[in-house]
């Protein structure tokens, strides 16, 4: 390569970084509202996603599940299906995936197409010329099944719980903590399973090159995605090439790679030829990940000020056997509030339904609701604002451990929400009309790490900037924040970078997922932009912090200088990696945020609706108001449909999914979301990594049905423990008509 | 999808021909489409009525308003004459489906979309409706969507129209060619069958039968109103709804014409719970008295016995509500 030099910048984050020096930076792109570079791209049609790329001579594939929860496949009548027109070949094997990988697996899941372990299971795949002939195969496609002894009822009495140690933890006597009380709460709150729903459904198209194949998937860490392919594959992960360059939004749902994209990939070898396979949104729905649902116990014990004495959270949660992951349920709870005499544990079912993983903010998104509806009760049994109760149980140093805080901005997010909100003037139990209406808050919580990440930033000899990674935009603004974090650094213009994204031949970056893309990925393109401030310093004969990058001019001392003259004629590459370091360990490091809602409970039918809802959020340095503030939208509607529209419903006889499309499976509608609004409170977290960035992604949706819930019970007195809140669970509570 | 002959009707009569011999009529496609898709419909041949002349919504001799089967949802929810005259018709199919599937979906199909009963959509599973014969499915299983009046022991299925409730309660009446040329006119109260031992037989529609249009009878006295009650404000199926018309006659109710959605396999009314309001006085007991009437044979199953008191209070606010405004 025509490079400068040689040029990487390795940070491993063991100490925290007090220089704040994207303050120092002067383009002043950051942090703005700057639009989405790929926007135009995707509202004119013509960011294409994975199923949108036909190589030529694609075949399309269509999944076949199996129809019982558990069993045998023992065989399939090919012969009549490979005579319909069109069809080419009907697959199945041991290479077949019985469900996806988890997030950052790094492996294949568990294989194989002839052990049944749920309804909806792939156990064969149809190719066709066509889509409509293929999905027509897979209809016909009839399978000879054994059915097995399967367990479908996770709240079975006689179902074995399994206890992870690692999972579980107590301090002091939280039993007798509960007989001292002042004031207790006692309660069991549940939430159903929910699918991740992102708006493009599962997709891949795969083609070989003798032993080269590439993937067009739709995917959040090609990272970890790649090597999952290769080992499912039985081949060398050097040829896999995977391209994801637009991706339809993923929530948890395409951390790992998911059956179609194996399945395609096999198809192509057999085939000769490109293969496409999509997925139904109900194969989406029952192929892919669900988030467990959850029973909670739920005990606090507070002293008459309500100041918490001590917490029991004890969650259970299920998951298909031979799978490690559970729904981390009580994540936040060691660290949130106070209280030495504690209780918390995570028990785990095996069920023979569709796999658990990472579905919106694991852990936080239901634990945190269930625990923020709890500390409402303790609100009202102390006759304490629920902000002030908040305010009061907030914790110096970590409960669990005695680790301090990188950095605590829950009681400045609680106080900016309660001002934005209108908190002290509030309406509650009051009516408008047929409606009940009241209010009510939440805390937000969201532990907040890093993960290793790689990108190569070039500056060329004509001012232009080039930024690439194998990072993923999930619909998130990764195309927008690194291309200003870039232009902030090297004072170059966004019209003048070009950001290559989604690319699995490019620096591995974190991916998306978690929280940790925006920092981790933008920490390795401002290490790489710092390498090569350096170097122009060096050009210069100044110091690194005395040079002024700005429109494509250097100014060092007295002199000013345009880049390109800086540059010769050979371009500067560096690559930045961060890793996590102490600084993971060190301290505890999370986000923090306050939800507020005002909501109407119709007074003859129950239904709730969410009159208006406000978030104030820190979570460090905003890289871009506007996507930033997006996210938190989005969080929050999905705290809308947490709270009152989403559940997956499960037939307790064999494990059916019954629900598996967006007719029925209600997430919110534009008509059920009010006029939200987001505030974010001032924050640089050193600990947290050199941009002083910390994770927002899923911070919006941690706690945030719990205010909703919380408003309902003080709208109309009922209070809701079994989510969502369907008017038939407020109806009893109602006055007569 | 099962690949198809796809015939373009040029006329009517061409229409109900193709139909009588085996041709699934589609129009707007909004709801065929999908069955299709998913195999629980797979017509060998569609027949395609959507170029044909039954777009007209005219006024009738006899004052009222006869609407083409291929009005859209859309246009005739906007209709000056519907919105003025027959407000709980326009009120009902705005609270239906989307804008987008509204501006497809027509008057015909509407009336004979089919039930969202989970296990209809799931050809994995039994169901009597779908595959006479092999069952029911939902009878213990999910429950929430279906029916707590009208079932049997073969199909709890609802019917999930909005619009075809309306129209129950303005005494709709629905014109059918068949393939012999013949018109007949079947009031929307005979239109639909209970499922009793045989809920693949939805309506008294037969073979090569062709919906040319929906007849309203000329404007009733009173005051009427929809109300659709559902598991998020828009985009999804009644749980409950209820279409009402109420003319009061002094201070005692003079007409009570009320259909009921989302808790039967048809669209439902209850002669005596009307008869129950007819000449008494507007008061709550008399709402509760009819409410009464009108689920005493309720039967719910596993999920939905939260209808019958939704259903009692969506009524007697209704029924609050509407003398309250016919008296004034
Ligand atoms: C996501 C979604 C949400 C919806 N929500 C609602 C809702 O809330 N409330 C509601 O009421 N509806 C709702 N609908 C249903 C919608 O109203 C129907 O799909 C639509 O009205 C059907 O009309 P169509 O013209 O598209 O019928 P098609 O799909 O074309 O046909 C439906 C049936 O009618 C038959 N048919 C059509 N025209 C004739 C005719 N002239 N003569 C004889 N047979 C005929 C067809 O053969 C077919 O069997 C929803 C639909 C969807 C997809
Ligand atoms: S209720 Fe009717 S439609 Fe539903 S499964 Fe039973 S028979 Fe089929």
């Amino acid at each position: 390569m025509n490079t400068h030099t040689k040029m990487d910048a390795h940070h491993v984050m063991d100490a925290p970084d007090h220089r704040n020096r994207l303050d120092d930076m002067a383009q002043g792109i950051l942090g703005t509202t700057m639009d989405r570079p790929d926007g135009p791209l995707k509202v004119t049609g013509t960011a294409t996603y994975a199923h949108e790329d036909h190589p030529a001579g694609m075949l399309h594939g269509v999944l076949v599940r199996a129809t019982v929860p558990r069993g045998t496949l023992d065989g399939t009548h090919d012969a009549a299906v490979l005579a319909l027109p069109g069809v080419r070949r009907v697959l199945h094997g041991d290479r077949f995936l019985r469900n996806p990988a988890q997030g950052t697996a790094n492996e294949a899941p568990v294989q194989g197409s002839r052990e049944i372990f749920y309804v909806g299971q792939p156990v064969a795949l149809v190719v066709a010329e066509t889509f409509e002939q293929a999905r027509h195969g897979a209809q016909r496609l009839v399978l000879q099944m054994t059915p097995g002894d399967a367990v479908t009822d996770p709240t079975a009495d006689d179902i074995a719980v399994e206890r992870d140690p690692d999972e579980q933890s107590s301090m002091g006597d939280l039993d007798k903590a509960m007989k001292d009380a002042a004031f207790s709460v006692d309660q069991t709150y549940t939430t159903p399973g929910h699918t991740s729903a992102a708006m493009e459904p599962h997709a891949a198209v795969a083609w070989w090159d003798g032993d080269k194949l590439t993937i067009r998937a739709s995917a959040q860490m090609l990272k970890y995605n790649k090597n999952e392919i290769a080992d499912s594959l039985g081949i060398d992960v050097r040829d896999v090439h995977m391209l994801a360059p637009y991706v339809g939004g993923g929530f948890g749902g395409k951390l790992g790679i998911s059956p179609e994209a194996v399945a395609a990939a096999l198809a192509a070898r057999d085939l000769g030829a490109p293969v496409s396979v999509a997925m139904t949104r109900r194969q989406v729905s029952e192929a892919t990940m669900r988030r467990s649902e959850t029973v909670q116990q739920i005990r606090l014990a507070a002293d008459a000020d309500g100041v918490l004495t001590g917490i029991g959270h004890v969650a259970r949660v299920s998951q298909l056997e031979d799978e490690d992951y559970a729904e981390p349920v009580t994540q936040a709870t060691p660290f949130l509030y106070r209280g030495k005499n504690r209780e918390i544990g995570l028990e785990l079912v095996r069920v023979n339904a569709t796999c658990a993983g990472s579905v919106r903010a694991p852990g936080e998104a239901v634990g945190l609701t269930a625990l923020e509806i709890a500390m409402d009760e303790l609100a009202v049994a102390a006759g304490i604002d629920p902000v002030e109760l908040r305010r009061r149980n907030i914790p110096e140093v970590d409960p669990s451990d005695d680790k301090p805080f990188s950095s605590h901005t829950l009681e400045a997010a609680l106080d900016d929400g309660a001002k934005a909100f209108g908190w002290d003037g509030r309406k509650t139990k009051t009516t408008d009309g047929d409606w009940l209406v009241g209010s009510g808050m939440s805390s937000a919580v969201r532990v907040n790490m890093i993960g290793e990440s790689h990108a190569r930033v070039t500056l060329n000899p004509d001012g232009t900037l080039l930024i690439e990674t194998d990072m993923t935009d999930v619909g998130t603004g990764t195309y927008a924040i690194l291309t200003q974090i870039a232009g902030e650094m090297l004072g170059v213009t966004p019209d003048r970078i070009t950001t290559v994204l989604g690319d699995s031949d490019l620096p591995e970056s974190a991916g998306s997922g978690g929280s940790w893309g925006a920092s981790s990925a933008g920490s390795s393109v401002f290490l790489a932009c710092e390498r090569i401030r350096q170097e122009i310093a060096k050009t210069l004969d100044c110091d690194e912090g005395d040079l002024t990058l700005k429109d494509g001019i250097a100014t060092a001392a007295n002199r000013q200088v345009p880049l390109a003259q800086v540059l010769g004629d050979a371009p500067l590459t560096s690559t930045g990696v961060i890793e996590p370091g102490k600084t993971s360990e060190a301290v505890r490091q999370a986000t923090f945020g306050a939800f507020f809602a005002e909501v109407g409970v119709h007074r003859v039918t129950g239904e709730v609706r969410v009159r208006r809802m406000h978030g104030s959020f820190a979570a460090g340095r905003i890289l871009n108001a506007k996507t930033a503030r997006s996210q938190c939208l989005g969080g929050m509607t999905f705290g809308i449909g947490m709270a009152l529209t989403e559940a997956m419903i499960f037939d307790p006889r064999d494990g059916r999914l019954v629900n598996g499309d967006f007719g029925e499976y209600h997430i919110p509608v534009n008509a059920d979301v009010p006029q939200l609004t987001v505030n974010f409170v001032h924050e640089r977290d050193p600990w947290a990594n050199p941009m002083q960035a910390k994770g927002i992604g899923e911070l919006g949706i941690c706690g945030a049905g719990a205010c909703v819930l919380n408003a309902i019970h003080d709208a109309c007195g009922v209070r809701v423990r079994d989510l969502p809140a369907t008017l038939d669970r407020i109806l009893d509570g109602l006055p007569e008509v | 999808m099962k690949s198809f002959d796809y015939i373009r009707a040029t006329d009517t009569g061409h229409a109900s021909a193709e139909a009588a011999e085996g041709a699934v009529i589609i129009a707007g496609g909004t709801n065929l489409l999908d069955l299709m898709k998913l195999e629980v419909m797979t017509p060998d041949a569609l027949v395609d009525i959507t170029r044909l002349d039954l777009k007209q919504i005219a006024a009738t001799d006899d004052g009222g308003l006869r609407i083409g089967t291929l009005v859209t949802n859309a246009d005739l929810a906007a209709h000056m004459t519907v919105r003025t005259d027959y407000p709980m018709l326009s009120q009902a199919l705005l609270a239906g489906a989307s804008g987008q599937l509204r501006n497809k979906a027509t008057t015909g199909g509407n009336l004979l979309q089919r039930t969202r009963c989970y296990y209809f959509y799931d050809t994995a599973t039994p169901c009597n409706k779908r595959a006479p014969g092999t069952g029911c499915a939902a009878m213990e299983g999910a429950t929430r969507l279906h029916a707590i009046l009208g079932g049997s022991d073969q199909c709890i299925a609802t019917h999930p129209s909005d619009m075809a409730v309306a129209m129950r309660a303005l005494d709709a009446v629905v014109e059918i060619e068949a393939s012999t040329g013949e018109t007949r006119h079947v009031p929307l109260s005979d239109f639909y069958l209970l499922p009793g031992d045989t809920p693949q037989i939805e309506t008294v529609l037969r073979r090569g039968d062709l919906i040319t249009a929906v007849i309203l009878p000329a404007p009733a006295q009173g005051v009427q109103s929809y109300t659709k009650v559902r598991d998020r404000a828009s985009y999804a199926f009644a749980m409950v709804s209820v279409a009402g018309r109420i003319a009061m006659d002094g201070d005692r109710i003079g007409q009570a014409s009320i259909a009921f959605g989302g808790i039967a396999p048809q669209p439902w009314r209850d002669a005596d719970a009307e008869a129950a309001l007819v000449g008494q006085p507007a008061t709550r007991e008399t709402f509760a008295r009819a409410a009464d009437i009108l689920l005493a044979d309720a039967k719910p199953a596993k999920d939905n016995a939260f209808k019958v008191p939704l259903t009692r209070r969506t009524l007697i606010a209704t029924l609050t509500d509407l003398c309250g405004k016919a008296a004034s």
